[in-house]
């Protein structure tokens, strides 16, 4: 049924596309319609599969978590932390202070938990539901290991359960731990209670505690003292049924001098209906290990209107506690109705490195509210923030980025670089900089521009026989380059295309 | 005698409610080189941007015909890859797109024009390497994003490059040589020389005489007020040097 749909939008577009063909191009041609059709391109991503899912009625209260706790079928300490979480929740207010005009949210209408329905025992492919590979299959997420690609691992994640995760046993042998968190828990159930929550307390905020009381599974990651994680680990996460909402949580540990570049990409398909992520991710980096994390961010972001949407209101961070550790954040964010995100790194190791390089996209009523925040508490400690916001449509794009220098945190270093890119004269883009200097060995620096694709730069490669469509893919491409360089390759080119295909429109 | 390349008849155009050009006429044989000149203002920059189609200005009036096709119709994308090409008085910058990925968008785009295959990545940095020899321009430059952080020179320089690419049947120069020294003057216009053929045709827009040393002209016309006031030889050129536009100003404004 959903399917028919998207074919009938893509047909609808290709004729707006043979039609705007046919107008002459001579007079006067307003920048900002280009601008609009360029910007006006379709989700790919938004058909539901039809796959037998558990979900329970919607609403939440104690019982609701004792019930997603025993179908888990999770220790009693688990059980504690969220009824904790979930009463501290009760306390909190939603917060107010981001630039975002969050609709209000009912959470007593979210069911909590939905899990495609699967058999007992051990997880053989040819066990899972055909209809979830071929969804993650036109996902271009191949599950079925001989043909994942040589160099990459997949966790995946659809509603609130772990499909798949691949390339386990190879891991396995590096004394890697790659697995859901569900199976974590059974499985390690010492180590997820050493790490769980002391990098992102369940009193950090609103969204926390909630994620906090009622997460159902994401993916668990620990890389063992000396370690270089030789392939690329990464979730796919996708919502799939409709009212509900996921809370996934994850959690990386990198014990000393151990490297992993870990990946996450997110999908949704196409409702009315707003859907709420929650999540949470936590990483602990020790002496002198590194972590990658890279995200591409697509989660459905709503019609032209405004209608549906994902809000993906997320909290993450990192603790490089090692000396000499490093953490880094890469990401692209196309998706989401409204994002509400801050991966943060909390530097108290000597010498310890964070950075974050971000492109974020908003276009017709997108509202995103993204940025960091570099906490030194350690001497030495350096940090660096790349963010380039990309605004079209009628979109709200705002930057929000802390850096702190600790009192006693001698010899710190940020550099800040914070560039916005508008196009069309109806969206906004916003920066909004906090700085905390307590030491003043310290040597923090922040540059800002804001520019707009002019139309003379779209002339200009018009002249030269770029269409105005590939011009602007060029042009925002090249914008964002120093960002999407830091990707891995493998996703670098998805980005990329990602970039591409949501700037994609009409014009001929 | 050559077939004609452009027709320009009566051609008027505006910027929102200010008519700029007032009726030109223009007729451009393939193998001449014709130069534009005339006083600030007199709408030389508009013509070259209302032929390659800069829809920052209307046309109200009039026909111009290239190699048998309407001009006025086509796309400005179409135009240059029907062979039109302007090398602009102010090359624009392109944060962050290399000049490499730059010319071969623009050289395949071209080529699905006229429904060719993309060209190999070998072949375009071949054609690239021999191309840049023609404007003397350093492998630097294929790294480098458009025209970002270039002095004047090596902007102008730039805009021949992408000529010699692009192979363009007509190409109008517009104030090329405003900014250049004289070593990057002779560079740039020695660039411009290589590449005449007898099937193409060159427009040199220019204030100053200058610039006809190098590139020879066959016709020049002055431009006034939107209209080409007087057409001669190369030796306007040099009279219009010696004694400025006043005189010709003077004929046209008692005229009118």
């Amino acid at each position: 049924m959903k399917d028919s749909n998207k074919n009938n939008n893509q047909a609808s577009s290709e004729e707006e596309k043979n039609r705007s063909k046919e107008e002459p191009k001579s007079g006067q041609t307003n920048s900002d319609q280009i601008i609009d059709d360029v910007t006006n391109g379709e989700y790919k991503y938004g058909f539901v599969s039809d796959i037998e899912t558990e979900i329970i009625p919607a609403g939440l209260n104690e019982d609701v978590i004792r019930l997603i706790s025993s179908k888990k079928g999770e220790p009693e300490w688990l059980l504690e932390f969220r009824l904790k979480a979930y009463r501290h929740w009760l306390t909190l207010e939603q917060p107010t202070w981001a630039h975002l005009n969050i609709p209000e949210i009912d959470f007593q209408a979210i069911s909590y938990y939905a899990a495609p329905v699967k058999k007992e025992g051990p997880k053989l492919l040819d066990e899972v539901d055909p209809e979830l590979l071929r969804t993650f299959d036109r996902l271009g997420i191949p599950l079925e290991e001989q043909k994942v690609l040589s160099g990459m691992a997949v966790d995946a994640v659809m509603d609130s359960a772990s499909v798949k995760t691949t390339h386990r046993e190879k891991l396995a042998e590096l004394g890697i731990i790659f697995c859901s968190f569900s199976e974590a828990v059974k499985d390690y159930p010492d180590l997820v209670r050493k790490y769980l929550g002391k990098v992102v307390s369940y009193r950090d905020n609103f969204y926390a505690a909630l994620n906090s009381a009622v997460f159902s599974d994401g993916s668990f990651v620990y890389i063992p003292k000396g370690v270089r994680c030789p392939m690329e680990l990464s979730t796919y996460f996708r919502i799939n049924s409709s009212g509900t909402g996921q809370f996934e949580r994850t959690l990386i540990v990198a014990d000393d001098d151990a490297y992993v570049s870990y990946l996450e990409g997110c999908t949704a398909p196409m409702r009315d209906e707003n859907q709420l992520h929650a999540a949470i991710v936590e990483i602990i980096v020790e002496n002198r290990a590194e972590v990658k994390y890279s995200t591409v961010q697509n989660w459905y972001a709503g019609d032209a209107e405004g209608r549906g949407g994902i809000y993906n209101f997320v909290t993450k961070r990192g603790l490089c506690r090692g000396d000499h550790s490093k953490l880094s954040w890469t990401q692209v964010e196309t998706g989401s109705a409204i994002t509400w995100k801050y991966p943060s790194c909390i530097l108290s190791g000597e010498n310890s490195i964070g950075e974050f390089y971000s492109v974020a996209v908003t276009r017709n009523r997108q509202q995103a509210d993204t940025g960091t925040k570099m906490i030194h508490t350690g001497r030495n400690s350096r940090s660096t923030i790349v963010s380039k916001g990309i605004s079209a449509g009628h979109s709200e794009n705002s930057y929000r980025g802390l850096v702190k220098i600790a009192a006693n945190a001698d010899g710190c270093r940020n550099h800040t670089q914070c560039d916005s890119l508008l196009l069309g004269s109806h969206c906004g883009a916003h920066t909004f900089p906090y700085v905390e200097v307590l030491n003043e060995s310290a040597i923090v620096e922040h540059e800002a521009t804001t520019s707009k694709i002019s139309e003379d730069q779209l002339f200009y490669c018009n002249q030269r026989g770029i269409p105005t469509e590939e011009a602007v893919a060029l042009i925002v491409n090249g914008y964002a380059k120093e960002v999407m360089n830091k990707l891995p390759m493998e996703f670098a080119v998805e980005a990329q295309r990602l970039l591409e295909i949501s700037l994609e429109g009409s014009v001929g | 005698m050559k077939d004609i390349l452009l027709k320009v008849e009566n051609l008027h155009a505006s910027i929102g409610d200010k008519e700029i050009l007032k009726g030109i006429n223009l007729e451009v044989r393939r193998g001449e080189v014709h130069a534009i000149m005339g006083p600030n203002g007199s709408g030389k920059s508009t013509l070259s941007s209302v032929l390659a189609g800069n829809p920052a200005f209307t046309v109200t009036e009039g026909s111009a015909t290239f190699h048998g096709l309407n001009l006025l119709d086509l796309a400005p994308e179409n135009r240059s890859h029907e062979g039109l090409f302007l090398s602009f008085q102010y090359p624009i910058e392109i944060p962050g797109v290399s000049m490499v990925n730059f010319m071969r968008a623009a050289v395949n785009a071209k080529r699905k024009y006229f429904n060719e295959p993309a060209m190999s990545a070998t072949d375009f940095l071949k054609m690239m390497r021999q191309k840049r020899a023609v404007v003397e321009l350093d492998n630097k430059l294929a790294s480098r994003s458009v025209n970002e952080g270039f002095s004047g020179g090596e902007k102008k320089r730039n805009e021949i490059f992408q000529m010699a690419v692009l192979e363009p049947q007509l190409s109008i120069l517009d104030e090329t040589d405003s900014g250049l020294d004289i070593d990057a003057l002779r560079i740039v216009s020695s660039g411009v020389n290589k590449l005449k053929t007898e099937e193409n045709a060159t427009i040199v827009i220019t204030h100053y005489q200058r610039l006809l040393d190098y590139i020879k002209p066959d016709f020049v016309h002055v431009l006034y007020k939107g209209r080409i006031v007087k057409t001669g030889g190369p030796e306007l050129a040099l009279e219009l040097e010696e004694k400025g536009y006043d005189w010709i100003k003077e004929e046209i404004d008692n005229k009118f």
